[in-house]
């Protein structure tokens, strides 16, 4: 008798769910106007909404004095798969005389980068970030090869 | 009630009283060709923006909707497209099977139309087997698919080929079985008798939790039979990349495609007919008030909407049910389907017998 009531057990769990599923495309169905997350996108380019862990391109960071905090570790160098950042580090000269490595031209080749977010994970200092512009298209390839840190930029006073 | 048969009657007499009876008759064989080819090219316009419009909103998006208002010329600017791409021949394939086959599966699709009543009076051809002679004519288009995918010479071809033949040869039986259900209770195969039997109530209504059951197995073998996801083992776009038709490209893809979508077309509308009461408006006993206001609408508009409604459930199945693989899709079918469908034709029989239905 324990064969009968497992099979129409089955057959009971198998409307049932396929019933739950069925109810909740209706309910998508008809609340399509209301929900739907397609953005018209070359139509609203001045009020799209994108997704905030959307990665566009690896930004490094500047405030209104022009600094930044990379230290020039090379911790997303290392942490980056594919190579598509190169850090060239340069010693500057401390007040008390001391050498201390410092950046001197963060090289990012945007046309290698998949977007994994290593490199920010890997920061220690929190110095780049992922930026949601995504409207990369250039016609020369050379042009995709960014130099991130702005001309006359400078660490911050504090970051170590 | 305002009816398509009056207009039919009427070109009837008239050709047969201007022409002699052979020509009259061949006019009326060229008319009902135009007319097939025409609903054909109307459905896969209709039902391919249907299907990608019903998708988009199950899955909150917008749909086509840059082609015309809302997107509706979208689907006749992709037959235009198909139509003008040039339609190539692989070398290493069967020539002959490889051309042939898209026209079977299109001509098996449009041989099951006769027997369909469209409206009051309005059926190409009302055989005393109607029932019997779609479900023998609809397994026919196995043969067309086996064929493209045997003359493809390609082995992802060859595999949804014969998966196409395991499925649709398993699951006819107990969509056989559930269209028996209706038989048993109405006594008759032809198509007009089914429809007048159901003058005080659809089957639906009148034969209780069986013919639920029957109705319910019914879509679900259809769905399988045409070949559509969750059931889309010959087509498998993620393992087969297209299956039997993969090495189809321009007006041959079309008329695979155009065929998928008329074969929905007719089983839902057989479907329709034998649970839904086909062109006949919703009665509920006899003589009332009620039905007398439901005859106000015409009854081509019912069989339309009975139809459609019974595409939508199926296009609702596509996008909401995970893909079965082969072998629990045979399993579903063979230790599920089955044994209830015959039981539950057991119980149909029994209900006939001793008359329980209203």
């Amino acid at each position: 008798m324990s064969f009968i009531k497992n099979y129409l057990n089955d057959v009971w769990g198998a409307v049932k769910s396929l019933a739950t599923g069925m109810k909740l495309t209706s309910q998508y169905a008809i609340h399509h106007k209301k929900e739907k997350i397609t953005q018209l996108y070359p139509d609203n380019r001045d009020t799209l909404l994108l997704p905030e862990r959307f990665r566009g391109e690896v930004v490094l960071i500047h405030d209104e004095n022009n600094e930044h905090a990379c230290t020039g570790c090379t911790a997303c160098e290392i942490a980056c798969p594919n190579g598509s950042i190169k850090i060239i580090t340069k010693f500057d000269i401390t007040p008390e005389g001391k050498k201390k490595k410092a950046l001197d031209t963060f090289v990012y080749h945007l046309d290698m980068c998949t977007m994994c977010n290593l490199c920010i994970e890997a920061c220690p200092t929190d110095a780049i970030k992922m930026d949601q512009t995504f409207e990369h298209s250039v016609t020369d390839r050379n042009d995709l090869i960014k130099i991130l840190n702005k001309p006359g930029s400078r660490i911050r006073d504090g970051v170590e | 009630m305002w009816s398509l048969q009056n207009i039919t009657d009427n070109i009837h007499d008239w050709l047969y009283a201007t022409f002699n009876p052979t020509v009259a008759m061949l006019i009326e064989y060229a008319i009902i060709g135009a007319l097939a080819i025409g609903l054909f090219a109307m459905l896969g316009l209709v039902l391919i923006y249907m299907e990608r419009k019903v998708s988009a909103w199950m899955q909150l998006r917008l749909g086509p909707n840059r082609v015309g208002p809302k997107g509706i010329f979208q689907t006749t600017a992709d037959t235009l497209k198909l139509i003008v791409k040039e339609g190539m021949t692989p070398t290493g394939v069967d020539k002959l099977l490889f051309n042939l086959a898209p026209f079977i599966v299109m001509i098996v699709a449009m041989v099951v139309l006769a027997p369909l009543m469209f409206a009051k009076g309005f059926q190409i051809w009302d055989l005393n087997i109607g029932v019997f002679f779609i479900t023998a004519t609809s397994s026919l288009s196995v043969i067309g698919i086996l064929m493209a995918g045997w003359a493809s010479n390609n082995k992802y071809s060859l595999l949804g080929a014969m998966r196409s033949g395991a499925q649709i040869v398993s699951y006819e039986l107990s969509a056989g079985l559930s269209v028996l259900a209706i038989i048993v209770l109405t006594g008759s195969l032809r198509l007009s008798d089914i429809i007048n039997s159901q003058e005080n109530g659809w089957w639906i209504f009148k034969g209780h939790i069986p013919v639920w059951i029957a109705f319910v197995i019914y879509i679900i073998a259809v769905t399988a039979e045409t070949n559509r996801a969750p059931f889309d083992l010959a087509e498998a776009e993620s393992e087969l990349t297209a299956g039997f038709h993969t090495e189809y490209s321009g007006m041959k893809f079309a008329l695979f495609f155009l065929a998928e979508y008329v074969n929905i077309f007719v089983v839902c509308a057989l479907g329709a007919t034998l649970f839904l009461g086909g062109w006949m408006p919703l009665h509920f006993g006899t003589n009332t008030r009620f039905n007398e206001v439901m005859d106000y609408i015409p009854s081509s508009v019912w069989f339309f909407g009975k139809t459609f409604f019974l595409i939508f459930v199926i296009m609702w199945f596509r996008w909401t049910f995970p893909r079965l693989r082969i072998d629990q899709l045979l399993n579903l079918e063979w230790k599920y389907l089955l044994p209830i469908s015959m039981i539950n034709l057991l119980l149909v029989t029994f209900i006939a017998i001793m008359n329980w239905h209203f």
